[in-house]
């Protein structure tokens, strides 16, 4: 059936200064057909998704789209050749109205006709079922409908493929159910829909054929059936997953004889309840709780990010304020934030200037740290994280996702913390990154050093957490330990579950 | 080869071209004119003189305002309007002082000096406090001062246009007698390494640039914006105190109309000039003081070809449209695709033959 197809990319080669981004690369997409795009960080998918959407120039290869070679100039001409992408970020207006949103910057004449938006966005919103209405502000829908909004605005341009790049990461389990049954809908209208996504179930969930990459090259394209979920991570990674999954979490009735290190009573913040919380050394727990449960408000005011408005902590037995980031670190404690572009990188400095920054602020103002020191602690980490980057010297901004959050762990590694609170460290990065920093985890556990992960994958929190802290509605629920500790009983006290 | 050299000067290109180019435009307009001489000035003083010293010479008050104001931009991405009318109220103080003894020693100088900085310090933080603590923008907290300032300066001396006459002052504007380089240079040298020798010995630069690119991170990694933001308002307010009392040296008299007037555009362009960017961020100081040069030697060219002071702007204009529009990353990103263009091309050459 070789009329099915729909796209096709043939040896594409894009070259970056010092590397082979994509070396012969062959991808196929079928007309009515849900691709799952594979690959670790830095395995090539975000640069062929670039090249088919003219954001980068290819320096060899062919496109096919619809049996005739196209070559695309720019995103622009790639939607008007009917190729469309949404992004893990939305990059809608929140302050412009869902109907001028899915017509900003399509407008044929000077004049908005707002009427007529409203009424071609309602008609296609309705076909599409999405829970939206054209009059209302982008920013009042949930991001999950934001999303469908985007992915509206690309249907109604007439796109026969449709990329979406990491479209679930920022969904809970419900809106990705919504967004799955728009795919299928959009599927059966003989869309071809390009899925690019780290979390694994979802591929199977939804997708029909998958194309893996690893370092700039294709490994493969497997039909979905055929390629079992462990198979998959195998070829992504060129391992096997039992080499790495062979850590061991620490017992929490050992954890529970060491002492206590730090201690919080009625603390609360501008963003978080009164809550108390404590830790032992050696000791990794977690957060958990839906998404505005207060998780990550409540870690922040642990490290002082936010306004802290009262409680009494204890770090070591003994009582200290802490009201800062400052403070927080002086008693060693460390915070990788969330959100890491806003909260973590500094973009354009360099990976170096990035690792030595926690620990210069610690030094203080007055003792800097010299540049060969810091380009040795730079080295140091680059290699124990294996970090991937040209060099020290490239701006952070310009590694991929993983990598970013390697270069933000080594930071805070570097301050050598009793403490660490790490709130997501693992979203919108490759399984085997993830991997790495579940090991590295345990291993500063057992280093003694006290660790909070959170992360919105309870199977993650169950394998490296031996304490488990549930919040809901910014309340804290429950307290799950050993045998506990299992999804069932966690989505059970999530949801509250006696009732 | 020679390409790669090029793109290493990174930041600093388009200050070096565009300097390159002035040089290279006046040798050929006229071979002799950046021929330096030797000759004694009116105090009796071997000297150089010519051209060159003269544009090196006259950029210096610029010079020492970009350096402070490359660390402003860097820290808040915004520019302080007010620095003109800063040195005026500095000047006027250090002429103040100078005029309130019957004579004029070593100490009176270096009090009066000492005076000019530690008030233009305070307008300084006056200026950091509006926009670190309230957050206003720098260009309109700044404005504040830059309506009121020669005001204020007006009102130090009594509103009288008060003259110094001192060997020690005079030295300070034009030479020191045995030293044949104009004083204001050396000065622009000693600021130039007391930054050099304040990015080595603090971490200034790695939190400036923190703050300047982001402000969150840099708060949740236990820097001080606040401070910082202030810190750079502060220095540029000894930055201030130094250009003022050099502008006041040279003329020897303190005219609180018309001292550096304006400078503080030609400041914020030297910043932009030298590829720093006017948002924040990333900073070299180096670029900025070239940029002040660039800006200087512009305007003496001018006026060597005989153009009238008041076609000048004109013209600084124009040259300064095509410097920023070259250095801007459209221009830059399809240069560097020529580039990229040209090195394929000669690869493939070579893999054919």
């Amino acid at each position: 059936m070789p009329n099915d197809e729909l796209l096709k990319m043939r040896h594409i080669e894009k070259r970056f200064p010092g590397v082979l981004a994509l070396h012969n690369v062959d991808f196929t997409l079928r007309k009515g057909e849900i691709h799952a795009l594979m690959g670790e960080n830095g395995a090539g998918k975000s640069t062929l998704i670039k090249v088919l959407t003219g954001v980068y120039q290819m320096e060899d290869g062919e496109i096919t789209l619809e049996d005739k070679a196209v070559v695309i100039h720019s995103p622009q001409d790639a939607a008007n050749k009917g190729i469309s992408t949404v992004y893990q970020e939305i990059t809608l207006c929140p302050n412009l109205t869902v109907a001028e949103n899915m017509y900003i910057g399509r407008e044929d004449s000077v004049w908005i006709k707002h009427k007529d938006y409203e009424k071609k966005a309602n008609e296609i919103l309705n076909k599409l079922g999405i829970p939206a209405r054209g009059t209302q502000m982008l920013g009042s829908c949930s991001l999950a409908v934001q999303q469908m909004v985007a992915i509206a605005r690309a249907v109604d341009m007439k796109c026969k493929v449709l990329i979406l790049d990491e479209p679930t990461s920022s969904l809970d389990d419900k809106e990705v159910n919504m967004l799955f049954d728009l795919m299928r809908d959009l599927k059966a209208q003989g869309v071809g829909i390009i899925f690019v996504t780290h979390f694994l179930e979802q591929v199977y969930e939804v997708s029909d054929r998958i194309t893996v990459l690893r370092n700039g090259e294709l490994v493969g394209e497997y039909l979905c059936e055929e390629l079992p979920q462990v198979e998959l991570v195998a070829k992504m990674m060129g391992k096997e997953l039992d080499e790495l999954s062979d850590f061991e979490k620490s017992e929490s009735s050992k954890v529970n004889e060491k002492e206590v290190f730090y201690e919080a009573k009625d603390l609360s913040s501008s963003e978080a309840l009164a809550f108390d919380f404590q830790i032992r050394k050696g000791e990794v727990n977690g957060f958990t709780g839906l998404l505005g449960s207060g998780r990550s408000e409540s870690v922040r005011a642990i490290f002082g990010a936010d306004k802290v408005t009262g409680g009494h902590i204890k770090v070591n037995g003994k009582d200290v304020k802490i009201t800062k980031p400052v403070e927080a670190m002086k008693n060693g404690i460390g915070y990788l934030a969330e959100d890491r572009k806003r909260d973590g990188i500094i973009a354009e400095l360099s990976v170096r200037e990035n690792i030595i920054l926690a620990l210069q602020v610690m030094n203080g103002f007055f003792k800097p740290i010299s540049r060969s020191e810091a380009e040795s602690f730079a080295d140091e980490y680059i290699k124990v994280l294996n970090i991937k980057t040209a060099s020290r010297e490239t701006p952070v901004g310009s590694l991929s996702g993983g990598n970013q959050q390697k270069v933000i762990l080594a930071r805070w590694l570097l301050t050598h913390p009793d403490y660490l609170i790490l709130d997501e460290p693992t979203r919108g990065i490759d399984v085997g990154t993830k991997l790495e920093i579940q090991k590295l985890v345990l291993k500063l556990a057992s280093e003694g050093v006290s660790v909070t992960f959170i992360s919105s994958e309870v199977e993650e929190m169950l394998r490296t957490c031996s304490r488990l802290i549930v919040m809901r509605d910014r309340h804290i629920v429950g307290e799950l330990t050993g045998s506990q500790l299992n999804q069932a009983e966690v989505m059970k006290t999530i949801a509250g579950g006696e009732g | 080869m020679k390409l790669k050299k090029f793109n290493g000067l990174g930041q600093l290109t388009i200050p070096v071209i565009a300097i390159a180019l002035l040089v290279i435009f006046n040798l050929i307009r006229d071979p002799g004119f950046f021929s330096i001489g030797i000759m004694h000035n009116n105090d009796g003083n071997v000297v150089l003189a010519g051209n060159l010293i003269s544009i090196i010479n006259g950029a210096s008050e610029l010079a020492v305002l970009a350096m402070g104001m490359t660390l402003v931009t860097a820290a808040c991405g915004g520019q302080d309007i007010s620095v003109g009318a800063a040195a005026a109220i500095a000047g006027s103080v250090f002429v103040k002082v100078l005029k309130s003894g019957n004579s004029i020693s070593g100490g009176t100088v270096l009090l009066a000096f000492l005076l000019a900085c530690i008030v233009a310090m305070i307008f300084g933080s006056f200026n950091g406090t509006l926009v670190a603590v309230f957050k206003i923008q720098p260009m309109i907290a700044t404005l504040i001062l830059y309506t009121c300032g020669r005001s204020i300066a007006y009102w130090i001396n009594g509103g009288a246009t008060p003259t110094v006459n001192s060997p020690i002052i005079n030295a300070i504007g034009s030479f020191i007698p045995g030293v044949p380089i104009p004083t204001p240079v050396l000065i622009v040298v000693c600021m130039a390494i007391i930054f050099k020798l304040l990015f080595k010995f603090t971490s200034l630069e790695l939190f400036t640039q923190s703050v300047g690119i982001n402000g969150s991170a840099a708060r949740l990694n236990g820097i001080n914006a606040t401070f910082i933001k202030l810190l750079s308002f502060i220095i540029l307010g000894v930055c201030v105190a130094v250009a003022g009392s050099i502008g006041v040296s040279r003329l020897g008299l303190i005219n609180h109309e018309t001292l550096l007037i304006d400078i503080e555009m030609d400041t914020i362009l030297a910043v932009a000039i030298g590829g720093n960017s006017l948002g924040g961020g990333k900073f070299k100081i180096s670029g900025s003081i070239i940029g002040a040069y660039v800006i200087q030697m512009l305007t003496i060219t001018l006026y060597a070809m005989k153009v009238s002071s008041t076609d000048v702007k004109a013209y600084k204009a124009i040259v300064i449209i095509l410097l920023v529009v070259i250095g801007s990353p459209v221009v830059k990103k399809w240069f560097n695709k020529v580039i990229d263009r040209m090195k394929n091309k000669s690869v493939a050459a070579q893999k054919g033959v």
